[in-house]
């Protein structure tokens, strides 16, 4: 196996095949199978340095690469949204350099890249979904101590955190977190889902589409693989639950999805709207038909 | 009366105390006891200040280590040897067969009246209730009024310290007990009600050995005297 | 119980050349409170840690009879069953209470955490018992939500103390459970674990210097010096009647008030 792919196979690209060379891709896709087979287990993985410094997804981006081809179609969404900087930065770099098709509608996504968001269109067999995750220890802010935390998940102590959940009912009257809120995968390890509203935490639970984490700066790798068990943690008298707005999109009319809250003009005017884009989108498309 | 075998057997007790810091001194204080005691009976141990009385007695409960000898009590109905035995097997002896009314009461902070008195009933497994019943109607004996029956010992006199002392020890039917001088800190008044109290027991069968200063606190107690004297001279026991 | 509840034999415990502990050997029975005393350097603590499986010693065997697993051996124990019966069937009182609480959760969460460990789920019995805790070690109930760092010394100790046993541990190791405190709260705290010791027939290894807190809590008595165990009995007895040189001056020393 050549460690770089013969130059006339490129695209428009003095790069390898995705950016990454062929060693470091297979590193990573050992780590990615690592990952599945332990659902919610921190993998540790050799992170390279990319084109995007540290807290712009540089996890997300060297998971994609590891398994990114040419038959693939690539969705980037920021917050949602395809279009902000960010997602479209992010899309245009792997058009370069992987050739790859890429696409604002899920449905025909095979690829998925995400910051903070997972699309409201439901997810089908063969998806995958990639998270750019900034710190993936759930418990890191209870407990600083790597060797520590390492040694809580290998024995299971996730006293800590339900520490933290009653003094959340104790302070709030309820659990508080309403984002990176802390999930059961597969009756075992505890995950960070990453900075997602804890409104798409539903949806990670039994996903027919294969969900794959990557922590560029912390260089951990994480999954949870099609179909698994991922349960919220909670209380039995105070059990968990999502986000309601009693308004609905001011764009589709959605009172099913996440809405982002816009302020219009000068004088405050507030507009609910959904965060996915392509879902209001399509929305919009099917009510002028 | 027709005479019980013995439930306390002490025979060839040596102990010296050895002061360390002061060379290595040794003072040889008990040398070759032997006593019995039998239920009913009350041994009185008499001799001069400082032969030994007390370290006899304190030998006999356990707080002074014997350098060789026996000391067997009737403990569960089976035969105990306390000189070398385990801690668990003297605090057993202590809990269940063998009582020790000393002079002083040590005063633990805080604690109420009733419940220091109560304590050792709790400790054999009585209810609450029962052993406070009981702490109460002893304290009522010994003339401790009520209205102090809810405060700490701590600040009462002296005499009134060593009645609830003697309430605490005594609240359980200990079938040996050992007096260290129970009515030291009295007037004439309640050491009569101490009196009475000791005589219950002694006529229920209890096998007591005591050291009594008072000579008519004696005379009403003692069935037996047994002399203590520093190792030079042989003791003796003489039937009163 | 036909057998010692804590077992230790031959345990010694080197620093490099130094030996910490040598030659411990003596067996615990169910409802006694042990004490440990000696001066700084006596070695005790580190027994104290050796017993508690905190140390490996490196020779000697602790064992331990479990409460429904029969005896095993402390340090051959896997992490996760050691930390699991450290959370369950033992306590552990450290001397500074910030070592053996949460301090930067509420004094609830710190009683709860032991339930919550052992699958309690119910957010409304979590707090009920930790509020019967906070109760039985005479804190005031409006403290349930306030943080250790809120508490004064005493406060933090029975805190400590409450979270150790909600548990009903079998076993309690305590290291000094009354050093640094105020006179009459030492009074408070040592009623407490006198009272919750007896009413719970908990044994217990207590390590202390203070010979007063040792007549009060213990019903037996190791005396250590340098290293090895000096003395051992009735505590009273080692007390009233000390045998060893170091013992009698120990006792000589306490200071009369």
């Amino acid at each position: 196996m050549p460690d770089t792919i013969p130059e006339q196979d490129l695209g428009d690209s003095a790069y390898n095949y995705a950016y990454l060379d062929e060693q470091t891709k297979r590193m990573i896709r050992r780590a990615i199978l690592k990952a599945v087979a332990v659902p919610g287990y921190q993998v540790p993985f050799g992170g390279r340095e990319m084109p995007l410094p540290y807290g712009w997804g540089t996890g997300g981006i060297q998971v994609t690469a590891a398994i990114i081809g040419r038959d693939d179609t690539l969705k980037v969404i920021d917050q949602g949204a395809d279009d902000t900087t960010n997602a479209v930065s992010i899309r245009r770099f792997f058009a370069r350099v992987a050739d790859v098709p890429t696409t604002t509608r899920t449905e025909e996504a095979t690829v998925i890249q995400t910051r903070h968001r997972v699309p409201e269109t439901p997810l089908q067999d063969g998806q995958i979904l990639v998270f750019q995750v900034p710190i993936p220890e759930p418990l890191r802010m209870l407990e600083p101590r790597e060797t520590e935390t390492r040694t809580l998940h290998a024995l299971s102590e996730y006293g800590v955190l339900r520490v933290s959940l009653y003094e959340s009912i104790a302070r709030h009257g309820r659990i508080a977190k309403t984002y990176n809120y802390p999930v059961l995968v597969n009756g075992r390890y505890i995950m960070s889902p990453s900075p997602i509203p804890k409104f798409d935490n539903p949806k990670l639970d039994r996903n027919p589409a294969l969900q794959l984490y990557g922590a560029g700066r912390e260089k951990r790798i994480y999954a949870v693989p099609p179909h698994t068990p991922v349960k919220s943690l909670d209380f039995d008298d105070h059990p968990f639950e999502i986000e309601r707005w009693t308004e609905c999109c001011a764009l589709c009319g959605s009172t099913e999805s996440f809405l982002d809250e816009m302020i219009v003009d000068d004088a405050g005017k507030r507009r609910f709207i959904c965060s996915d884009t392509d879902y209001c989108q399509e929305r919009q498309e099917e009510q002028s038909r | 009366m027709i005479a019980m075998s013995p439930v306390l057997r002490v025979y060839g007790l040596h102990k010296s105390f050895v002061m360390h810091a002061q060379g290595h001194l040794a003072l040889p204080v008990l040398r070759d006891v032997a006593l019995d005691v039998a239920p009913g009976e009350c041994l009185a141990l008499v001799g001069p200040s400082g032969a030994g009385k007390s370290t006899l007695l304190r030998s006999l409960y356990g707080n002074y280590r014997p350098q060789g000898g026996s000391i067997r009590v009737h403990h569960r109905a089976d035969w105990v040897e306390l000189v070398g035995a385990e801690p668990r097997v003297t605090l057993d002896v202590r809990r269940h067969t063998m009582g020790f009314v000393s002079q002083f009461l040590r005063v633990i902070p805080r604690v109420a009246t009733v419940d220091v008195v109560a304590e050792p009933m709790l400790r054999l497994g009585a209810s609450p209730d029962e052993a406070r019943r009981r702490a109460e109607f002893l304290l009522s004996l010994l003339g401790i009024p009520e209205r102090l029956w809810q405060l700490p010992p701590a600040t009462f006199s002296g005499g009134e310290q060593q009645r609830v002392n003697i309430a605490r020890s005594l609240i359980a039917d200990y079938p040996v007990l050992l007096l260290d001088e129970p009515t030291a800190s009295l007037d004439t008044a309640n050491r009569d009600g101490v009196i009475d109290l000791i005589r219950t027991r002694r006529e229920a069968g209890a096998a007591i050995v005591g050291i009594f200063h008072d000579v008519a606190v004696r005379d009403a107690l003692a069935t037996r005297l047994y002399s203590v004297e520093l190792p030079g001279a042989s003791p003796m026991s003489t039937e009163t | 119980m036909t057998a010692p509840i804590l077992s230790a034999k031959g345990v010694t415990k080197r620093f490099g050349g130094r030996f910490a502990c040598r030659g411990v050997s003596f067996d615990l029975w169910p409802g006694e409170v042990l004490g440990i005393v000696g001066e700084s350097g006596s070695g005790k603590t580190t027994l104290l840690n050796c017993l508690a499986g905190r140390l490996v010693p490196e020779e000697g065997h602790v064992a331990y009879e479990t409460a429904s697993a029969g005896t095993v051996d402390v340090h051959r124990l896997s992490e996760a069953r050691r930390r699991l019966l450290a959370r369950t069937e033992w306590g552990f009182v450290h001397q500074d209470a910030r070592e053996g609480l949460r301090m930067g959760a509420s004094a609830g969460a710190n009683i709860g955490e032991r339930l919550m460990a052992i699958g309690a789920r119910h957010y409304g019995e979590i707090r009920r018992t930790a509020s019967d805790w906070l109760t039985r070690v005479e804190i005031d109930l409006d403290r349930l939500d306030d943080r250790p760092t809120a508490y004064s010394g005493g406060m933090r100790q029975r805190l400590q103390i409450a979270r150790n046993l909600v548990s009903n541990p079998r076993l309690v190791f305590m290291d000094e459970p009354t050093g640094g405190l105020d006179v009459s709260v030492q009074a408070r705290l040592l009623d407490l674990l006198r009272g919750l010791v007896d009413s719970f027939h908990l044994s217990a290894v207590l390590v202390t210097h203070d010979l007063g807190v040792a007549r009060l809590l213990t019903h037996r008595l190791m005396v250590m010096q340098g290293g090895d165990v000096v003395e051992a009995g009735l505590t009273d007895q080692v007390l009233d009647d000390p045998q060893h040189a170091y013992t009698q001056m120990l006792v000589a020393s306490i200071l009369p008030v």
